[in-house]
């Protein structure tokens, strides 16, 4: 395979979230990608409405420092590692096109009928970001981390509150793609 | 010279989120219909390997390298906080098909949309520190 355009498979890139883990353990810091949304309320005065967000958060700038790269790192593969296309399951994507009309799977890296700035024309797609988002911060925080936080790091300390959280996490995914999609979409 | 290093293990993973294609809408839209063994590949992988190295770590107590104590201390006790967080977040994962990680790989690919999300997020952030001494925790 070309490793640097083909899509890389999970037995290489499970192996490398574990290596992005322990390098931030030895230069002294955990991995968890939402923490930095605290930062970053503080550091727009958040302070001033909750004492949770009046820390101090330039002690926390190595965090917003790891948001920088990640977004690098999505500049990099996008342009210069990817041809932008995502192949899935032929039975989940026959599936996506029958039920949401969404037909861009094999085609696109994210589903334009969601994704593209013409869909934003539609006030109902920028209420289901926008909710998405609210609902992935609040929790985050609610639970004291996310998907790299709990599912990747806290598990790997085998904490009993992460394997709780990744449960939750899983109870509501499932519910919002089986349960609340069909009445949404 | 610090924040170089933060800056690269950051591009390093962003560059791995979109590689694997853990940053994609269709791998969480799949991964919940339970399509594909591809995504529970890449996080069972990685919690294999991290489970072997923090055992290897305590054992062999290992520190970072400015000498400090590893940020592995264990998280509060409890079960609201995590299970009902936890409900909430898997919702706005599953409704945006993105974690917050792959948002700011997203950002960079291009696809501003994802803005809408991270601003969501960064709202909801705040909204839970406005109400959070009157949440179950």
């Amino acid at each position: 395979m070309n490793w640097i355009y083909d899509p890389w498979p999970w037995y290489i890139a499970g192996p490398l979230i574990a290596l992005v883990m322990f390098l931030l353990l030895f230069v002294g810091k955990q991995f968890g990608m939402s923490s930095n949304l605290r930062s970053a309320c503080a550091a727009m005065g958040a302070g001033k409405a909750s004492d949770f967000f009046k820390f101090d958060w330039k002690a926390q700038r190595w965090n917003l420092m790891v948001v920088l790269g990640a977004i690098l790192g999505g500049f990099i593969a996008s342009n210069y590692m990817s041809d932008n296309t995502v192949e899935i399951n032929p039975e989940v994507a026959q599936q996506l096109a029958r039920d949401y009309h969404i037909t861009s799977a094999g085609e696109s890296y994210l589903p334009p009928e969601i994704f593209s700035p013409e869909a934003l024309s539609d006030p109902f797609k920028v209420f289901i970001l926008l909710l998405g988002g609210l609902l992935v911060g609040f929790g985050a925080r609610y639970a004291g981390g996310c998907t790299s936080g709990h599912a990747i790091s806290g598990l790997s300390n085998l904490q009993l509150p992460s394997l709780i959280a990744v449960i939750g996490f899983f109870i509501g995914g499932l519910l919002m793609i089986h349960i609340i999609y069909p009445f949404i979409f | 010279m610090r924040h170089i290093i933060y800056i690269a293990i950051g591009m390093f993973f962003g560059i791995i989120m979109f590689k694997s294609e853990a940053a994609s809408w269709f791998r969480i839209y799949e991964m919940f219909h339970f399509g594909s063994f591809h995504m529970y590949g890449i996080i069972g992988s990685a919690l294999a390997l991290g489970i072997i190295g923090i055992r290897v770590i305590k054992y062999k107590n290992l520190k970072p390298i400015d000498g400090s104590d590893m940020s592995l201390d264990p998280k509060n006790k409890g079960i609201a906080r995590y299970l009902i967080g936890g409900i909430l977040f898997g919702l706005g994962w599953a409704l945006a098909g993105a974690c917050p990680g792959p948002m700011y790989v997203l950002a960079g690919a291009g696809y501003t949309s994802i803005l809408i999300v991270i601003f969501g997020a960064l709202v909801g952030t705040f909204l839970y520190g406005l109400i959070k001494k009157h949440l179950p925790h």
